[in-house]
């Protein structure tokens, strides 16, 4: 038996040990997002200017809303490969409300935020209640949000002629109106308030420190009387009503819901997230970095296309990038114990 | 005639701890030296020291005359020293013969595993035990006493001439220890040293030639067995501590029964288990390794499925199908596995008491007042002398003692009323150990009904009012506390379905 002894005797600051090791992680990928916005404006004139930032800043807002829902579930944890046809089904399920059955707009905003809560239940059921290991769980939903989209569209899009308006949700730009030198469009905004709306629930409440608990060791909290099945759905449902409003933003993005687009989005969002340093054995992440994982490939994405590099070549530039984060993270981690 | 080992002055320190103090301690051939001292007193550290696994601080040791300074374990391998580990660590899904071999198995053309010559191995090695063991037989399902076996034939196939056997007797059955013994008896005559770690006296009087014993990371003296009485080395084991120390019985007949269980049964693991626990009584479960001590605690509690049982809390029928259930019912149950069940190790000494009574700590829309968690935290850290430098400090930082006094914490913030232990003092140093014993000791007599499961005789025979022993999944007796001694429990503990000897033949012989 090898105890491992208290190492300091003196009071550590407190706070600061809770999220140490994520810190650190954090750091390095926040500096490499520095260096690589340093070094594509170095590269191109082009790519410094602010719309190509409120670009980058778009072309992340999607990812990034999914890549939060994909953290709370990594931390427990788990894995969820359904967030991609989740969204879509979610996007499909507001288009029908909305064009089909001519519903008010705010009922269409509700239906999409409730279609992903409720799927969210059902992955959190399958895996915390039916004990399925949430690959095969999520892998299953994956398939048949997929196959729900495409039935109840016919496999053929909806606009969203009969919604005015429906398209500012994510492309209008309420800051443009009061700076109009500064056209954020909304999409942006609503990522960052549910970053912050996330960051505060997984950091000051209860359902926050249990979704860390059931990833540091979920049957010691099994076994200590927590109810950990109850709190697990909960995490999973709250999971997929942001995948809801991950489903509004494409939509409204679109002006229509695609019933074929999704797979592949899943992903980008655990892409993402591993950038930004959660740990796929849970316990352990944080929003921000999730947030920093999102605008990484977002920036990346967009500084090799600024650059004229082939598409081809982002993706595998992209998968560098994910091996090469993870691998600086195994490398802290064993140089710390 | 040059000793096979010699160890002297050997000092090993662990930040805070002076795990070993001027140990000295030798072998010859041809002898079985047995190494006594409760749990924490250093023996398995200085096991460690001598296979490799720890490097030594200071001192010498000197295998057949030569100094010799192992920086691995497998360097004190090919120097013919072999470790028997408690838990068996053999591969169940592997053959006999391969787990025998594994890692150095006889090849054709250098890379075809020649599984005949292998057999052959292992047939001769067994030959040689003059065991009956077939070599291609999986390990899987094979008894305690047959995989000992295999893991003796491992070590003598490394060429060994030192074995180290720590508790073999633990899981065995009197006549598998006789077996075990007959092989001992060939190795020493075969000029074969072996260190033989064990807590019972009569295999120690039965088997070996001298013994030395430790406490508290120091060697207290070594003797010849044949010229030692049994007080003489119990005092050397326990030191002045065990006048102190004994049990204080209290008179439990009026208080009102806190936890009464009926008929408990899941197959052949637990079998018809009836008991009743008073208020402020501490009630010890012994038994051997696999008895089942651990299902009825888990079956109580609701972590595992039972086929048919009753659990009453204070008279009340209570139904119990999960850990909810239980604490809700008022029923806490302490894992002997603190790491895996017990404790979320990455998060703070705070969270970690706190976790699982959030209720208490919640304001309106589920946000954590953790003023008042750090408060509580605090409290506990001062109440139970937590030994940590602060309440965010990560748990897996803490020592053994010191995170089992958070699982403890955490339960008692609570408020059960039956607080069942599993192996409280696992891998705790003997400081922090009679800590523990006087807060469980505390606990009782704030009127809280205790269980104490533990494999340790002198731990269950220092804290229990009263005592149920079981074997094979049966409640084989109850004896009162304070009056039994560890031969009336092992002779519970042995009373298996099969036994042909009474326990008063066992005690006469």
């Amino acid at each position: 038996m090898t105890e491992i002894p208290t190492p300091r005797t003196a009071s550590s600051p407190e706070r600061v040990n809770f999220f140490a090791t994520a810190t650190a992680q954090r750091m390095l990928a926040f500096a490499s997002l520095i260096i690589m916005l340093i070094m594509f404006s170095v590269l191109s004139p082009n790519f410094m200017q602010t719309n190509n930032m409120i670009a980058i800043l778009q072309a992340a807002s999607i990812n990034g809303v999914l890549a939060i829902a994909v953290t709370l579930i990594i931390i427990t944890g788990g894995i969820d490969l359904s967030v991609g046809t989740m969204m879509t089904f979610c996007a499909v399920i507001c288009a029908i409300v909305l064009t089909n059955l001519g519903m008010p707009l705010w009922t269409g905003v509700v239906a999409a935020i409730l279609t992903g809560a409720v799927a969210g239940f059902i992955s959190g059921t399958f895996v915390a209640r039916m004990m399925i290991p949430p690959f095969i769980a999520t892998l299953g939903m994956m398939m048949i949000l997929r196959g729900l989209s495409l039935i109840s569209t016919g496999a053929r899009p909806i606009y969203f002629n009969n919604t005015p308006g429906f398209d500012q949700i994510a492309r209008g730009s309420l800051v443009g109106k009061v700076f109009p030198a500064l056209p954020l469009p909304n999409g942006v905004l609503i990522l960052f308030a549910v970053a912050l709306a996330v960051s505060f629930i997984l950091n000051r409440t209860v359902l926050g420190r249990y979704t860390y608990a059931l990833g540091s060791n979920e049957e010691a909290m099994r076994l200590s009387g927590v109810n950990t099945a109850a709190w697990k759905t909960a995490i999973y449902t709250l999971a997929g009503g942001i995948v809801g409003i991950a489903g509004l933003l494409i939509a409204s993005r679109l002006n229509s819901a695609q019933p074929a687009l999704g797979m592949g989005y899943e992903l980008e969002a655990i892409a993402a997230v591993v950038i930004g340093g959660t740990s796929l054995s849970g316990g352990r992440g944080t929003i921000l970095g999730s947030l920093i994982g999102a605008l990484i490939i977002a920036v990346l994405a967009n500084g090799l296309r600024v650059l004229s590099v082939a598409q081809e070549w982002q993706i595998v530039a992209m998968g560098l990038i994910i091996i090469a984060a993870v691998y600086a993270d195994q490398l802290r981690r064993q140089k710390t114990g | 005639m040059t000793p096979l080992i010699e160890m002297q002055g050997i000092e090993k320190r662990f930040p805070g701890v002076y795990a070993l103090r001027n140990v000295n301690f030798d072998l010859y051939p041809g002898e079985v030296h047995a190494l006594m001292g409760e749990n924490g007193a250093g023996k398995s550290t200085l096991m460690k020291v001598l296979s490799g696994v720890y490097l030594r601080d200071g001192g010498h040791v000197r295998i057949a005359g030569e100094e010799v300074d192992f920086t691995n374990p497998r360097a004190a391998q090919d120097a013919g020293i072999g470790i028997i580990h408690q838990e068996l660590s053999l591969m169940n899904d592997l053959s006999v013969a391969q787990n025998i071999f594994v890692g150095r198995e006889p090849r054709r053309m250098g890379f075809i595993i020649d599984d005949r010559q292998m057999m052959r191995d292992a047939a001769a090695l067994f030959a040689q035990m003059n065991v009956a063991l077939d070599p291609e037989r999986l390990v899987q399902g094979m008894s305690i006493a047959k995989q000992q076996m295999v893991e003796i034939a491992k070590a003598l196939s490394h060429d060994t001439r030192v074995l180290v056997m720590d508790e073999p007797t633990a899981a065995l059955n009197e006549r598998e220890i006789d077996e075990l013994f007959r092989i001992i008896g060939q190795l020493r005559a075969a000029g074969k040293g072996i260190i033989y770690i064990s807590h019972k006296m009569d295999e120690i009087r039965r088997i070996s030639d001298r013994v030395t014993v430790m406490r508290d990371g120091q060697t207290i003296g070594t003797r010849a067995t044949a010229e030692t009485s049994l007080d003489e080395i119990i005092s050397m084991m326990v030191g002045r501590a065990l006048t102190q120390e004994e049990a204080q019985i209290p008179d439990l007949s009026a208080a009102p029964v806190a936890l009464e269980v009926r008929n408990l049964t899941r197959g052949r693991e637990i079998r018809d288990v009836s008991f009743t626990l008073r208020k402020g009584e501490i009630l010890g479960f012994a038994g051997l390794m696999g008895a089942g001590r651990t299902e009825v605690a888990r079956a109580i509690f609701g972590a595992d499925p039972v086929e048919r049982g009753e659990v009453f809390v204070h008279g009340t029928r209570k139904r119990i199908r999960t850990p909810v259930d239980a604490v809700r019912a008022g029923i806490g149950y302490l894992s002997e596995d603190r790491k895996h069940y017990g404790l979320a190790l990455p998060m703070s000494v705070r969270d970690n008491i706190a976790l699982t009574s959030f209720d208490k700590f919640q304001r309106l829309g589920g946000l954590l007042d953790e003023g008042a968690m750090a408060k509580v935290a605090k409290d506990s850290i001062r109440t139970l002398d937590i030994r940590t430098p602060s309440d965010a400090q990560e748990v897996r930082l803490l020592s053994g003692g010191n995170q089992q006094k958070i699982v403890i914490a955490k339960w008692l913030l609570r408020d059960c009323e039956v607080l069942i232990f599993d192996e409280p003092t696992r891998g705790i140093d003997v400081g922090a150990k009679s800590e523990i014993y006087r807060l469980l000791n505390s606990l009782a007599a704030e009127g809280r009904a205790i269980i104490v499961i533990s494999s340790e005789l002198p731990e269950i025979l220092r804290l229990s009012h009263r005592i149920a022993v079981m074997c094979e999944g049966r409640l084989t007796g109850f004896l009162p506390g304070g009056r039994a001694t560890q031969e009336q429990i092992m002779a519970l503990a042995t009373q298996t379905d099969r036994s042909i000897v009474s326990p008063a033949e066992q005690e006469s012989a």
